[in-house]
């Protein structure tokens, strides 16, 4: 594989962080690129995190919680998938390639389906490549709302 | 702030493919990190103390390990952090072990990506703040789900621990899988004689409330407080006035009802007691077979009922029961191994399952202990037995090992040749596993003793032809195709999670796989445990095993139930939310977001404001994410550390740049 890129993850303490110490104790072989962030549930994933991190220059964000109907805390999945779906829906909007952001839900004994969402989706970043370096300030002209809103007015 | 980092070699796990000495270098110019160092083994004796005199020596404020996974020994280092009279929130871990080293060969990029973590785990570090716990009171109840032989092992040793038990059962008695069995392995001694004191045990013991014909519909609160709303299906009999006379059975013209207990071989009445030992013995009424509820027409069990128990007109009841804690014993399935068209997918009335065979082998079973094959009821002489069916076989998504099926075969041809002394059983298997106390010498039993010819390989065929059953297979062994001329088939069908576990599952919030069995906190050091605090787990649920491995398991999670509730009061997790009251506007969106209801209103000098029960709050930050204004943070996982987080994992890869 190529030079590695920058991504990270958000991952459920519960299920999703589970599952990938189950892939590491199964010694399943991910790609390097990763960098998980623990966090206790994916409902505690505000959207603006995934989008600072891309902002801030990640080339992908992957997002992975309990399977819905699964939740350690009975629902905060199901507030995770709405938040999330509107996410990546509005990507588009201002900018960003949605591919470079998934979600997926992976549950604490599903090592080897981490493995494989692992390297799904370091391989659909590296397809799209290191994300277009622009300078601080362009970039915060072009996130910012007004930008976007100008041409419907 | 001063950090200090310890890199862990865990022996060659981290150090093999990892430079942990190039990482705790590394650690030492990252911001607030006043000391760095490896260790061999972070959590043994020797690197605990090693940790704690850093702390003391040189003044640090927190400690980063870099090591295993926070899952694993979060807890043990936070324990070290404290006896180093630090608090034990000024601690964070870097994974780079389960996530780093054992996932990846390449040095370089691995000791990368372990420099990377820590540097995120010192930059939330960095802003944790010290917490400190409550202590909340516990409800010395406790539940178990399940009145199998691990159900019943756990409610005993619970209530003779002195606990108060209430005890659900979805059918309507007890005994589970255990009591359908005739003889059990290795000893062949009668199954329901064992289980059915113990049986009446659970019946007559002050400390135990039995709902049977129950199902647990909703459960609410935390460990030591729980609320589980359980559903008291309607048996259509008043089980106050019933007294399991089972004059109703006598009278009953419905008399060839389906009969579950007996796997569908025999038949029973509408209105019936499953088995002359049941616990409760009270009879109730199958509605899809009465007469009275298929057309109106009936009511003979009212009639001759001489304590007017009958009551077509009842409803499910609804009722709470508060604990304190749960344990989950509901078992295991059969697979249902109609997928096997190879074996004619139920369509051949003589080929039968396992435990078919087994209801077939009691005495107390629909033919009253004798073996008939069900298509004419005649004595069977050759009786083949296919093993791993449904086990072992990716083909149809079972690919683990039941391992109780080769010793209950060997069980079985045993029986099958004390029952008929002419007969011969085939037994076709893959590989014999029987790892057990005395468990290889009973399989061998039945293969010198008893004259079971055992025949390595997998059958591919099995058809009627003249009145038999053609079973065609190979025998790997002798490299050769055989065919046997069957007048019986037995599918050793594997054993998959109880129907409705997974939904179960949902209700407690604990994890479970696709064959839905539950998981364990740790498959070794946590085999009772799960991960949501005061729920336990017994028997089958957890995955297939035998009568003795059920009932050490039972016991084991009534052990763990009793060391719960030897405290009064138990301490609260204190990484819960905290509410700025300058921010907080008072929308309460939080309030309606969080799934525990540990968050209320109050008044602060006349506005509207969100608090937070730090006792009911578990820690998952749902309100956090909602909270436009920022003002709910879940400690220790603030918006403002998470990000941090993020800024450190970034601003690493501008410096490479």
């Amino acid at each position: 594989m190529d030079k590695e890129l920058r991504i990270v993850g958000f991952l459920c303490n519960w299920c999703s962080y589970g599952g990938a110490d189950t892939a590491g104790v199964g010694r399943f072989v991910q790609p390097t690129d990763l960098r998980i962030i623990r966090m206790p549930c994916s409902g505690r994933i505000d959207p603006l995190f995934v989008l600072k991190t891309l902002i801030g220059g990640a080339d992908g964000v992957l997002v992975s919680g309990c399977h819905p109907r699964d939740c350690h805390y009975a629902e905060g999945n199901y507030y995770a998938r709405r938040r999330l779906e509107v996410l990546k829906r509005f990507l588009p909007v201002i900018g960003i390639d949605p591919g470079r952001f998934e979600y997926t839900w992976v549950s604490a004994s599903e090592g080897q389906r981490w493995q494989h969402v692992v390297t799904t989706f370091t391989n659909q970043i590296h397809a799209l490549g290191p994300v277009q370096r622009i300078g601080r300030q362009s970039l915060a002209t072009a996130c910012s709302l007004g930008t976007v809103l100008e041409p419907l007015a | 702030m001063k950090i200090g980092v310890f890199v862990c070699h865990c022996g060659s796990n981290i150090a093999g493919t990892v430079d942990v000495v190039q990482v705790a270098e590394a650690a030492k110019s990252m911001p607030e990190v006043a000391f760095a160092q490896d260790t061999m083994y972070a959590c043994s004796e020797p690197g605990q103390q090693g940790i704690i005199d850093a702390i003391k020596e040189k003044g640090l404020d927190g400690a980063v390990v870099a090591s295993c996974t926070p899952r694993m020994h979060g807890s043990t280092f936070m324990r070290t952090v404290a006896r180093a009279g630090l608090n034990p929130y000024m601690f964070e871990m870097a994974n780079i072990r389960e996530h780093v080293s054992w996932i990846g060969k390449d040095k370089v990029a691995n000791t990368r990506k372990a420099i990377d973590l820590v540097r995120m785990a010192v930059a939330k570090l960095a802003q944790n703040r010290p917490l400190y716990s409550q202590s909340f009171s516990i409800n010395k109840r406790v539940m178990i789900i399940g009145g199998g032989v691990a159900g019943i092992q756990a409610a005993l040793d619970c209530a003779d621990g002195g606990l108060e038990v209430v005890l659900v059962e979805k059918t309507t008695t007890i005994g589970g899988k255990m009591a359908k069995l005739d003889k059990t392995f290795p000893t062949v001694d009668c199954s329901s004689c064992i289980l059915g004191p113990r049986m009446v045990d659970v019946a007559q013991h002050p400390n135990i409330t039995l709902h049977a014909s129950a199902e647990v519909d909703e459960v609410f609160g935390y460990v030591g407080n729980y609320q589980v709303e359980v559903r008291k299906k309607a048996t259509y009999v008043n089980w106050k006035t019933c007294t399991g006379c089972g004059a109703c059975m006598e009278k009953c013209p419905s008399k060839k009802s389906r009969d579950p207990f007996n796997e569908l071989i025999g038949t029973t009445t509408a209105i019936n007691i499953p088995f002359p030992q049941a616990i409760p013995k009270r009879a109730s009424i199958d509605r899809d077979s009465c007469i009275k509820f298929k057309t109106g027409k009936c009511g003979i069990c009212a009639k001759v009922c001489p304590t007017k128990a009958i009551d077509y007109d009842q409803q499910d009841e609804m009722i709470t029961e508060e604990v304190g804690a749960i344990i989950a014993a509901t078992g295991f399935d059969l697979m249902d191994w109609h997928v096997y068209g190879q074996y004619g997918a139920g369509r051949y009335p003589d080929v039968i399952t396992s435990l078919q065979y087994e209801r077939m082998l009691s005495a107390s079973g629909p033919t009253g202990g004798h073996i008939k094959r069900p298509s004419d009821k005649k004595e069977p002489k050759t009786i083949v037995f296919i093993q791993c069916v449904g086990s072992r076989d990716k083909s149809v998504g079972r690919p683990y090992c039941t391992g109780f099926c080769c010793m209950y075969t060997a069980k079985q041809a045993i029986l099958t040749k004390d029952h008929i002394p002419d007969s011969e059983s085939y037994v076709f298997y893959m590989d014999i596993r029987a790892p057990g106390k005395m468990y290889d010498e009973f399989t061998r039993r039945a293969m010198e003793e008893y004259g079971a010819k055992y025949v390595r390989g997998r059958v591919s065929m099995v058809y009627p032809q003249d009145g038999k059953m053609i079973v065609r297979g190979v025998d790997t062994l002798a490299g050769a195709q055989v065919e046997v001329e069957a007048d019986l088939v037995v599918l050793a069908v594997g054993a998959e999670g109880a129907a409705g576990s997974a939904q179960l599952a949902e209700k407690l919030r604990i994890s479970y796989d696709s064959y839905g069995f539950f998981m364990e906190g740790h498959p070794k050091l946590k085999p009772v445990e799960t991960n949501t605090a005061g729920v336990y787990l017994a028997g089958c649920a957890q995955g297939p095993k035998d009568i003795p491995s059920s009932v050490a398991q039972g016991s084991a999670a009534a052990a763990k139930v009793l060391s719960l509730f030897s405290k009064d009061q138990l301490q609260s997790d204190p990484q819960v939310s905290k509410v700025d009251l300058k921010r907080c506007v008072g929308c309460m969106k939080c309030a309606l977001t969080c799934p525990f209801g540990a968050i209320k209103e109050t008044e602060v000098r006349g506005e509207i404001k969100a608090q937070v029960i730090e006792t009911i709050c578990q820690g998952c930050g749902i309100c956090t994410s909602t909270c436009r204004q920022g003002a709910i943070q879940l400690q220790n996982f603030t918006d403002n550390q998470i990000l941090a987080e993020v800024n450190a994992l970034l601003s690493s890869e501008t410096e490479e740049a």
